[in-house]
């Protein structure tokens, strides 16, 4: 009954993660727990912003804590590249309100 | 029709009652303890039963994300196929993403199809948990 998060099938591969503080960070999925705590290798955070193109800030390996997350999305990597994010104008995500 | 997860639906402590047919063919579950000392059954068997449909997840962070409802777990976390943000020029950060997992925690609404809601059936569950409580 007490199975963790459905995260198995997204190991080794490319994952998009949303935190509670609104910031989007790319990087392959290597581990999680049942708290949904997650190991993320080769991590980018992509910072958006209203006046330039989407930032790209590299962060290596990191771990983020399961309270803090709120999205695990499975990147495909050809809509990815597809993307011209120098392009792309948006506000940055809004900070989850609980 | 919108469901509203909020901490109100959360005001029982022991569920008697014959909701899902599912639930009635398998032997007892052992409980579900999610720390406040509360068991939640209903809702992950409800939205069990809605796997396949087509859903929209509303979160704290007025994030909105439509797909289909590929599986829930016990925490409540969704996981979703087929997944476009329903404001994307606004939201353009999930644009390559086409399966994503949500965790329970940040869900404010799931918005569902109104053929996949037999609300009689849901009033006389819910009304039965709150007062078996």
């Amino acid at each position: 009954m007490a199975t963790g998060p459905g995260l198995e099938s997204l190991v080794d591969q490319m994952i998009s993660v949303i935190t509670n503080d609104g910031r989007n960070i790319v990087g392959v999925l290597k581990g999680f727990d049942q708290a949904t705590n997650i190991i993320l290798d080769e991590s980018h955070e992509r910072v958006y912003s209203t006046k330039e193109g989407v930032q790209q800030l590299v962060l290596g390996l990191y771990i983020i804590r399961g309270d803090n997350i709120s999205v695990v999305g499975e990147l495909d990597e050809e809509l990815d590249s597809a993307l011209d994010l120098s392009n792309v104008r948006a506000h940055p995500l809004k900070p989850v309100i609980h | 029709m919108k469901i509203k997860l909020t901490s109100a639906s959360y005001s029982v402590r022991s569920i008697k009652f014959s909701f899902c047919s599912n639930l009635l063919a398998k032997p007892r579950k052992p409980s579900l303890f999610l720390g406040r000392g509360i068991e939640i059954i209903l809702f992950f068997s409800y939205f069990k039963d809605l796997v396949g449909r087509e859903v929209t997840v509303e979160l704290k962070n007025d994030l909105a994300i439509r797909g289909t409802l590929h599986s829930v777990d016990q925490y409540l976390n969704i996981k979703l196929e087929n997944t476009r943000v329903v404001d994307q020029d606004k939201y353009p950060h999930m644009l390559s993403v086409r399966n994503c997992f949500i965790r329970g925690s940040v869900v404010r609404y799931v918005q569902l199809p109104p053929d996949g809601v037999d609300i009689e059936l849901l009033h006389d569950a819910t009304r039965r948990e709150a007062r078996g409580g």
